[in-house]
């Protein structure tokens, strides 16, 4: 056996499967994301600048896109954080009952999410009257679409948070306690600069998931052309006009900001894994050094399972 | 943990660490706003339906064959995400080859592309014309307005989940045990049933679950590809919203609650994996 290692199998084995592996990735996921740039520019960059900028509709729905993602991405950080650090410096009961339910938008389907939206805020809804009387549309309005892009969105911020912030520990937050630090001080200055990477990761996530989501938003928009069309119900709507073109259009400008979604991630990822590193080797020393808790550049630690989300 | 931690004190016990009181506010305010009370508004609407309005409702032959396109195609999407997720996921752990890095961040394009887009992109790929249709259409193959598109799509958008919950249980495997029955005389095919399929079984069925999941939910990729015919190609995510667009509300509201019921039953097993996923890795 003068094999490197028993356990590694041959060369030629290891090319299937490598070649089987880029077949799938390549198959399912290369050709889809080519084939929209392909359609999207098959008639020249002119024509794709023509059916983005000049049709006012879809000019609407990219600033509705960009209005509606970005505020339901700041109440995510908000809740986001809050939940992180209710669940990872506090014990009490309901604890992980609360953990399960940050994560039931996952599970629940967008359109069922959309539904109960329309059965509590809808004209014949719960609150429909009172709504009405008050002047105050949700449904068929861009509340509504904040409202549905909030819930689908809402466990990715708090999924980054929670194993950054068991990992880190509470100790350098004690330690500013019982300086005198204030408690916004101590996220300011403490909790904050410790976490910023992975908070930054699931924000880039949601915005991701914000700017795309269509099942939720198409059920409470009512798609009124120049009203409540996002982007995502843009391109479904020239889909169902048979202007295929310009659907690709709108389509390519959502896969290209997927795109950079995804080198951001990359960059992010890295920047959370050097950091994990530091935390390691921090943890490491001889307890002389670190006693009195860990240096104040050592960061977060990450975890692969967070990205699945 | 709170036993013999010091720092985890009971909030009852008043904890040294500030922001209980308004991180558990802000908390229970979005989660109840957005979460419960939706939901709960939802199950309300079914249950004053009385159960024999509901079965009249949410037990239609339409809304049965969506139920069963639903669940057939995401089980044997699922499945192919599965076992093609695994495969993804060990050839990334355990070959290094040029590309890997490239390889392993293109699998998480399906997360970061919006699901209309996957819809528009498999539809026009897979049609008479396009750059996949024009050599499988002639075979037979409709991958376009059928009910192999719906698989398709949904193998996109959950061949993300099928892969990330496997890779790190495989990174993390303890590869002493498996030389050991190498060099105890076993085959490599006896070596990774035995001996590796054991341990990460259950990161797989989670990845399984969590894809059958995406995939029971998926609306946007599937409007576009399926077709949307009663019967043949209607999933139920598409039944309801057409129920809705007809203010049919009741009955969208029942097919809803079938659907929620199926989702909440896997998140359970979901939990419940995940937790002996815990306990085997510890």
């Amino acid at each position: 056996m003068p094999k490197p290692t028993i356990t590694s199998a041959n060369p030629l084995t290891h090319r299937l499967l490598v070649a089987a592996a880029v077949g799938i990735v390549g198959l399912l996921i290369v050709v889809p994301l080519a084939s929209v740039f392909a359609e999207a520019f098959a008639e020249g960059p002119a024509a794709w600048w023509r059916a983005l900028a000049h049709d006012p509709d879809t000019r609407h729905a990219i600033w509705l896109s960009l209005t509606v993602a970005p505020i339901a991405v700041a109440i995510n950080t908000v809740f986001g954080i809050a939940a992180a650090w209710l669940v990872s410096r506090f014990r009490f009961p309901g604890r992980s009952l609360l953990i399960t339910l940050c994560d039931v938008p996952f599970s629940v389907s967008p359109v069922v999410a959309g539904l109960a939206l329309v059965l509590i805020f809808g004209r014949q809804g719960l609150l429909g009257p009172t709504l009405a009387t008050l002047g105050w549309k949700v449904i068929f309005s861009w509340p509504g679409l904040v409202l549905a892009t909030t819930f689908v969105t809402l466990p990715l911020v708090v999924r980054e948070l929670i194993p950054v912030m068991e990992a880190i520990g509470p100790e350098e937050e004690l330690a500013a306690v019982s300086l005198g630090a204030s408690g916004w001080q101590v996220f300011t200055r403490v909790t904050l600069p410790n976490i910023r990477w992975a908070l930054l990761h699931g924000i880039v996530l949601a915005n991701a998931r914000a700017m795309g989501e269509f099942g939720a938003v198409y059920v409470v928009s009512g798609h009124i052309a120049g009203a409540t069309d996002t982007m995502p119900l843009r391109v479904e709507k020239l889909f169902q006009e048979y202007r295929t073109p310009a659907s690709m259009a709108v389509a390519s400008v959502l896969a290209g900001l997927a795109l950079v979604t995804l080198v951001a991630k990359f960059l992010i990822e890295r920047r959370l894994e050097a950091e994990a590193r530091e935390l390691e080797a921090a943890r490491s020393l001889p307890d002389t050094i670190v006693g009195s808790g860990t240096p104040p550049d050592a960061g977060p630690r990450t975890s692969t399972q967070g990205s699945t989300a | 943990m709170p036993a013999h931690n010091p720092i985890f004190r009971s909030p009852r016990r008043r904890s040294v660490l500030p922001g209980f009181g308004i991180s558990a506010a802000i908390t229970s305010l979005m989660i109840t706003a957005l979460v419960i009370v939706p939901l709960a508004v939802l199950a309300l609407r079914a249950a004053s339906l009385g159960p024999t309005e509901f079965l009249a409702a949410a037990w239609t032959p339409r809304a049965r064959a969506a139920y069963a396109v639903s669940l057939g195609a995401s089980l044997t999407a699922a499945i192919i995400s599965s076992v093609s997720g695994l495969l993804v996921a060990w050839v990334l752990v355990r070959i290094d080859f040029p590309g890997r890095r490239l390889l392993d961040a293109l699998v998480d394009v399906p997360l970061a592309l919006p699901t209309a887009v996957a819809g528009l992109v498999y539809s026009t790929l897979y049609v008479e014309r396009g750059w996949l249709g024009r050599y499988l259409v002639p075979l037979g193959i409709h991958g376009a307005y059928s009910w192999l598109g719906i698989v398709l799509v949904l193998v996109f958008v959950s061949l993300p989940f099928a892969i990330r919950v496997v890779q790190p249980v495989l990174e993390s495997l303890d590869r002493d045990s498996e030389e050991a029955a190498r060099m105890l005389g076993a085959s490599r095919v006896q070596t990774f049933l035995q001996v590796i399929f054991p341990a990460i079984f259950p990161a797989v069925l989670t990845g399984f679950a969590l894809a059958l999941a995406r995939a029971l939910g998926e609306y946007g990729s599937v409007v576009f590809i399926s077709g949307n015919m009663p019967f043949k190609t209607e999933i139920a995510p598409v039944l309801i919203v057409s129920r809705l667009e007809e203010f049919a509300y009741a009955e969208a509201t029942a097919i809803a609650v079938v659907l929620l019921g199926m989702s909440v039953s896997l998140l359970v097993i979901v939990n419940w994996l995940q937790q002996r996923v815990a306990r085997n890795s510890q």
